[in-house]
């Protein structure tokens, strides 16, 4: 017989320490992972998002403070900011490339980088969101770290930002061959390229899956729209 | 390792301290971002700093390979949110996947048309 008093003491020491929700971010993710790569990457099975639901539903269930919770995931949260400084490496990598095709990829750059702005900020204020809202979803098309930091600068709520990154990101890397298909868009540079701008990592991820060159553009696109967007989004704002 | 770790947290720092110095509306990690790419590409050539940048390019793709569990702990904190996300769900979902469908459509479409015109020029 398990002592309930017993388990019940155990629970009280687990939920207030930092550690254990450090483990259980970390577990829920391997888990998730798990379950993504068993499933060949099938979009909706999105490690991060799941890895929040289950999270997330702990915290509801056992009536968790957040804060008690981000207690123990500050740690992993810290290193969000260096993983943001480390995305220079890719772009370094790539920079041969990126010169080599600057015309190409310089204009779709701006366009699509603008156009994901602009249509974001249109379809918001025609239905009428809360500003919050739209400050959380204007960055949406860029890495989240990236995204999370433009949203926390606007007046978004990072957290929402995260979770429609990652959702816009899921959308772009299930919807987009389809769409590349009607369009009869051929070209595998083009597609990759509009995949990592338009669903940074996921779409990326996506890419590289499919097709090597694809992967490639896509890893640009993504970078230097995180970039770009860094720059144009409260840049938007000040215009408007 | 520890160099890299090293340079890695001194250009976000550096990153941080501009944002707040100069006011910007760039996030600090992205202007570290932008200062480490220029850096790199201007000591290109050097071969003295070969065997750091290889030290660079190992722990940039440790922590990038982890870049989606980075963001758990944020995106977590949307349980403070729900009722905010509940109310609009319907529209913060067609937004997404309006905006993204034409976005992904549009950039394509441009691109495609730059890189056919330049094989013919070629």
């Amino acid at each position: 017989m398990i002592d309930q008093d017993k388990l019940y003491s155990i629970w009280v020491y687990l939920q207030a320490e930092p550690l254990f929700w450090l483990t259980l971010t970390i577990g829920s993710y391997l888990i998730a992972d798990m379950a993504y790569k068993k499933s060949n990457l099938f979009p909706l099975l999105n490690p991060v998002a799941m890895s929040v639901l289950i999270v997330s539903l702990i915290l509801i269930l056992f009536n968790i403070k957040y804060e008690r919770y981000f207690d123990g995931a500050k740690f992993i949260h810290f290193l969000l900011g260096p993983a943001t400084v480390a995305l220079a490496i890719p772009i370094y990598k790539n920079w041969n490339l990126i010169i080599s095709n600057s015309k190409a990829i310089l204009i779709s750059l701006i366009l699509g980088s603008t156009f994901a702005i602009l249509i974001t900020y249109t379809l918001s204020l025609y239905l009428e969101l809360p500003k919050e809202l739209i400050m959380s979803l204007l960055p949406r098309n860029v890495t989240a770290p990236i995204a999370m930091g433009i949203s926390e600068i606007i007046g978004g709520i990072p957290s929402l930002t995260a979770i429609i990154t990652i959702l816009t990101g899921v959308v772009g890397a299930s919807l987009g061959v389809f769409v590349f298909d009607v369009m009869k868009l051929k070209n595998m540079d083009a597609r990759g390229f509009s995949l990592g701008l338009t669903s940074h990592g996921i779409g990326t991820a996506r890419a590289m899956s499919r097709n090597k060159n694809a992967g490639v553009y896509a890893a640009v696109g993504m970078g230097l729209s995180g970039l770009l967007t860094s720059i144009l989004v409260p840049l938007f704002l000040k215009i408007i | 390792m520890l160099k890299s770790v090293f340079i890695i947290l001194l250009y976000q720092l550096i990153g941080e301290l501009f944002q707040k110095f100069f006011g910007l509306s760039i996030p600090g990690p992205v202007i570290g971002l932008v200062l480490l790419l220029l850096t790199l590409l201007l000591i290109q050539k050097r071969q003295r700093v070969v065997p750091i940048k290889k030290d660079l390019f190992n722990s940039a793709e440790i922590l990038l390979n982890y870049l989606p569990l980075l963001f758990i702990p944020v995106g977590v904190g949307v349980v403070m949110h729900l009722s905010l996300l509940e109310d609009n769900l319907a529209s913060v979902v067609f937004v997404i996947i309006l905006g993204t469908l034409s976005t992904l459509a549009l950039t394509g479409y441009i691109m495609e048309k730059i890189l056919r015109k330049k094989t013919l020029d070629d």
